[in-house]
């Protein structure tokens, strides 16, 4: 159960998040309704996701003022406690590319796998502010007509149409082309919220004295260059793409890592 | 130095091919992107504010649709529960833009609820609730112009001389958006034409003579304002109208360029060969 414990915990909050939005339409729940790009919690609080504003900001539209307060509340939330959570912990596509990324692992694709070195990590960051200059170019929000992460936030509240292909695309491209192709090397908005959730104070703390030097959580880490100082040094992880699934926390047998609260001292002293 | 020179060469080529894919994928989502909001045959909520800046606004929350689909006013009179709801949430497949509302007449048309309950909840400003205020603030959803119903007669039964008046009986401002007009039947010479004339200040857009109309493919149907509507253009006034006589000082006078046209018509003119 302590394997999984935080597994658990993500595909629970994942699931509830979609079936309120779900119940919102299906019932009239006000709980949460909506959808990603902007969202109304309890029936009076804003919510809005900040790329997407940005990208109607682009776009030359001067948005109302529900959408703008809701996307300050979204960055506050994640720039000061969740940090890139909201990728392993809130987005549908992650349940996609896991289950890709699982079964990656039991096909054992992992080791025949192709170096595709044009594809780097920070290709993200290039296409987030791609996708500003499309919007602003063309007149609507680029990535908002193609993003897999809404097309199937709506096609589970109002239904999917041809849609799920791009939502099979992305598994198809995760499991058979690149490994953590979507959500490691692609997708804008986890570009926006690692910018976003870069100085959080959840953050998951390496113990080198206790690590034994198996690498299971690199194994399982969808970032798996975040955990750099696995059995090199006592620090937290500190970079803005650690999504804080505590994948890792998880799968370590031996209690090196934790969650915790990021300390702000430049180096920890280590116990002996 | 020679490392050196070989770190600041892979740098500079790393950087070029960086910025030339970068400029690849910025021309093929240009192109995509602009492909996809073309589409101008589409019907949206009340209060939506001009296509193309529609399209801007659009935060494709669903909201509206959401407060569509669980309105507590306006219910069936039958069941007393709410109507199937109106809008949809454009997905792959309905050749409109992705994740933005827009209703179908034939299928569910718009019934016109008195509260509106789609147009406050856009928190975008995509549906402008000013639009159909009056002048009070109230609500008011007949200031609603969603689109205009065009009636094609060839294929309206009643321009025919057969009687039907199911989308005069469908519409919701009976007797305003829709009138009928009486003309004597010359084939029989004892029976009336009674035509159903749309009245473009009136009408909403609703759809609900469209969902009525009897005909295999409906005669009267909803289309876009942009589409459906024609413009004199400030050239072209009531000379009775003191109010509508203003506009023309907004006319901008097109010069002709070339010195062939100019002559040619003065030529035309004198030739004395008006007729």
């Amino acid at each position: 159960m302590n394997k999984i414990k935080y597994l658990l915990l993500r595909r629970a909050t994942q699931v509830i998040i979609l079936a309120l939005y779900f119940g919102a339409n299906a019932y009239g729940w006000k709980m949460l309704a909506g959808t990603f790009g902007s969202s109304l919690l309890m029936g009076f609080i804003p919510l809005a996701d900040p790329y997407t504003t940005l990208q109607v900001l682009a776009t030359g539209f001067v948005l109302g003022a529900d959408v703008l307060l809701g996307a300050l509340i979204i960055t506050i939330f994640y720039m000061v406690v969740g940090g890139r959570a909201f990728c392993s912990w809130v987005c549908p596509i992650n349940m996609v590319t896991d289950l890709a990324n699982w079964l990656r692992r039991k096909l054992k694709l992992d080791k025949e796998e192709v170096n595709y070195k044009f594809l780097k990590r920070n290709t993200r960051y290039w296409i987030m502010v791609l996708g500003i200059i499309v919007s602003a170019v063309i007149g609507i929000s680029a990535f908002e007509v193609l993003s897999p992460i809404t097309i199937m936030q709506r096609g589970i509240i109002f239904g999917f149409g041809s849609g799920i292909a791009v939502v099979v695309a992305i598994f198809l491209f995760d499991l058979f082309g690149v490994k953590n192709g979507w959500c490691g090397h692609l997708c804008p908005l986890g570009a926006s919220y690692s910018i976003i959730g870069k100085m959080s104070l959840i953050r998951v703390d390496h113990d080198h004295e206790a690590c034994t030097n198996c690498m299971e959580c690199k194994i399982v880490c969808p970032e798996n260059h975040v955990l750099h100082m696995v059995n090199k040094e006592s620090i937290q992880v500190t970079d803005g793409e650690c999504t804080n699934c505590g994948r890792c926390i998880d799968v370590c047998g031996d209690d090196a890592l934790n969650f915790s609260i990021r300390s702000f001292a430049k180096k920890r002293i280590d116990k002996n | 130095m020679a490392n050196s020179d070989n770190n600041r060469r892979k740098f500079m080529a790393t950087t070029l091919q960086s910025v030339g894919l970068t400029a690849l994928g910025g021309l093929l989502w240009s192109g995509y992107t602009d492909e996809v909001k073309a589409s101008p045959l589409v019907l949206r909520p009340p209060g939506a504010i001009k296509e193309d800046d529609f399209l801007r606004a659009c935060i494709k929350c669903g909201l509206c649709a959401e407060a569509c689909q669980n309105r507590e006013t306006n219910l069936d009179k039958e069941t007393g529960l709410p109507k199937q709801g109106t809008l949809q949430m454009a997905k792959g497949g309905d050749h409109r833009l992705i994740g933005t509302p827009f209703f179908i007449p034939t299928e569910v048309p718009c019934y016109m609820c008195e509260d509106i309950p789609c147009v406050p909840v856009c928190p975008s400003g995509a549906l402008d609730q000013l639009s159909v205020s009056n002048d009070k603030g109230e609500l008011d959803i007949n200031k609603a112009s969603m689109g205009l119903a065009v009636v094609h007669k060839e294929s309206c039964i009643a321009f025919w001389g057969i009687q039907c008046d199911a989308c005069y009986r469908a519409c919701p401002l009976l007797g305003e958006a829709i009138t009928i007009e009486m003309h004597r039947n010359e084939r029989t010479g004892k029976h009336t034409f009674m035509l159903p004339i749309v009245n473009d200040n009136a009408c909403t857009g609703c759809g609900l003579c469209e969902q009525a109309c009897v005909t295999e493919k409906p005669a009267i149907f909803v289309l876009p304002n942009e589409t459906a509507k024609g413009k004199a253009g400030d050239h072209y006034v009531k000379g009775w109208d003191k109010k509508d006589q203003e506009r023309v000082g907004d006319a901008k006078a097109i010069e002709t360029t070339t010195e062939r046209s100019n002559q040619s018509s003065a030529d035309y003119l004198n030739s004395g060969d008006l007729y």
